[in-house]
């Protein structure tokens, strides 16, 4: 049964604040911490944009591309750590906006940075046992780090869509495997705003191993190497951990680059990998094989490896829903706007 | 928190979710929010009302700057709101966003995008809708 991506869309805020606006407030080195991270400038949500917001923008963008219309649409997961409701799924709110709603099933997944890329395997599931035809998986996140944090240079907002189904496909998914653990790398507890980590521990233990695993497992069940792949794209919580780990599994900085959007954006989390799959698909021309590894802390990698087809031709992929055009409209904001936006600035009664 | 407002607000998700207006009938007029008979055609269009999903594209008629904002919107302080007229042609008032005074002219062409709207405080329902970003 083959499953692959019928249509994809992202979303990415246009407020975007550099690292060394960010390394002033907090008396650090400014030009030296966005060369440590790989990271110069993330993108802010505006304070009327929440994860509903940008996942509703990241499927309206997938369905305008689709032949599919909102009511043939199967399932809504949304996989997010930033999710507006502790109770209310975001998926119930998103499957209204695309007009998918009354008939289908709908949730909310949480892993991290990972929980995009566990609705997409879900999806896959979904569609390839015949149960459905089409199902939407999204990856989305508003994350926050503390103020004065490490985090705090990277945490980012975005959000992308991808329509999974097994006709009308623009690319098809050959194979998918996961690696998962109990690895206390990052968390944040039931009620807290923002997260505690590892320190050095997200590294090696973490990150590193759980990829690594992850992406030879995949290479190996599908009896390929680095050089068959046109692309490649790893979760990015910074700038500089994907090309590490590509360079640890032999993949080049080039077959890298086209995905890696974490110099621009920052860390987008749940959005990382699926926004990273969209800019590549973007380009991508029939034939090209990608090779996808995501990451979650907690801590588990899911990895797929995906051939783009004939069909991506007669796609739509230039205008403004492009992820590089999103890249690129851009305003910088300085750090009282960023305040202010990210609601660190306390309102006295008015803001109840 | 009660959620009467909610209620309000739910029955109405519809047309703020997806901009779902309705079309009548017999002349062909649009109409946003949806209306129960066609001010034209008035009793000739009763039971020829269809519903129309509006395209969200249009352009300003005229705008203003909000200094003395409504309440949940202080944070959002100083913002744009804006006349848009569609272009099948209802008009509607609505929040600009993602654009600074110089980006909004009369005439400007906009589209609309998903928000949030507003929310009954920090432990109560939020609101989403569309507002309008300049093309
Ligand atoms: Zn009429």
């Amino acid at each position: 049964m083959v499953v692959g991506i019928v249509s994809y869309g992202a979303c990415i805020p246009r407020y975007r604040i550099s690292s060394e606006d960010i390394a002033r407030v907090w008396g650090q080195n400014p030009p030296l911490i966005g060369k440590q991270l790989g990271v110069f400038s993330k993108s802010v949500p505006s304070s009327d944009e929440d994860v509903v917001t940008l996942a509703v923008e990241a499927a309206r963008t997938a369905m305008r591309r689709s032949p599919v219309a909102g009511d043939m649409v199967n399932a809504v997961y949304v996989g997010s750590e930033s999710h507006p409701y502790a109770v209310k799924p975001t998926a119930g709110i998103v499957a209204e906006a695309i007009g998918a709603t009354p008939n289908l099933t709908a949730a909310d997944f949480e892993f991290a940075c990972k929980a995009g890329t566990a609705a997409m395997q879900s999806c896959m599931g979904l569609v390839g046992s015949g149960m459905m035809d089409y199902g939407m998986a999204i990856g989305a996140d508003t994350s926050q780090g503390a103020p004065g944090d490490a985090l705090e240079y990277s945490a980012s907002a975005g959000a992308a869509a991808i329509l999974v189904g097994k006709k009308n496909l623009i690319a098809t998914i050959e194979h998918t495997c996961s690696y998962t653990t109990d690895t206390p790398d990052f968390w944040r507890r039931e009620g807290q705003i923002y997260p505690q980590h590892g320190g050095r521990f997200t590294g090696a233990p973490a990150y590193f191993k759980h990829i690594l695993a992850c992406g030879r497992d995949l290479m190996k069940a599908v009896s390929t190497g680095p050089g068959d792949y046109k692309y490649a794209i790893f979760h990015q919580p910074n700038g500089k951990f994907p090309l590490r780990v590509a360079e640890e599994l032999g993949f080049k900085p080039e077959q890298v680059r086209p995905g890696l959007l974490a110099p621009e954006i920052g860390n987008t989390y749940s959005a990382a990998v699926p926004l990273g799959l969209a800019a590549v698909l973007d380009i991508a021309v029939p034939g090209d094989r990608i090779f996808v590894t995501a990451y979650g802390s907690g801590a588990g990698s899911d990895a797929f490896d995906i051939t783009v087809v004939e069909a991506i031709n007669s796609m739509d992929r230039t205008g403004p829903s492009a992820v590089r055009s999103m890249i690129e409209r851009k305003v910088m904001i300085d750090y009282a706007t960023y305040a202010k936006l990210r609601g660190k600035i306390t309102m006295g009664g008015a803001s109840r | 928190m009660s959620g009467l407002a909610g209620v309000r607000f739910w029955r109405e998700t519809k047309s703020r979710y997806n901009l779902t207006g309705n079309r009548c009938g017999v002349c062909g007029t649009v109409f946003f929010p949806p209306r129960p008979v066609c001010t034209r055609c008035h009793r000739e269009s009763i039971g020829r009302m269809e519903e129309h999903k509006l395209k969200g594209t249009g352009e300003v008629l005229t705008w203003t700057f909000v200094h003395e904002p409504r309440p949940g919107f202080e944070i959002q302080v100083p913002y744009i709101l804006a006349m848009v007229r569609l272009d099948e042609g209802p008009a509607l008032l609505a929040q600009m966003v993602d654009c600074g005074p110089g980006e909004v002219r009369i005439g400007t062409r906009v589209h609309s995008v998903f928000r949030k709207i507003g929310e009954e405080g920090k432990s109560g329902v939020i609101y989403y809708g569309y507002k309008f970003v300049p093309d």
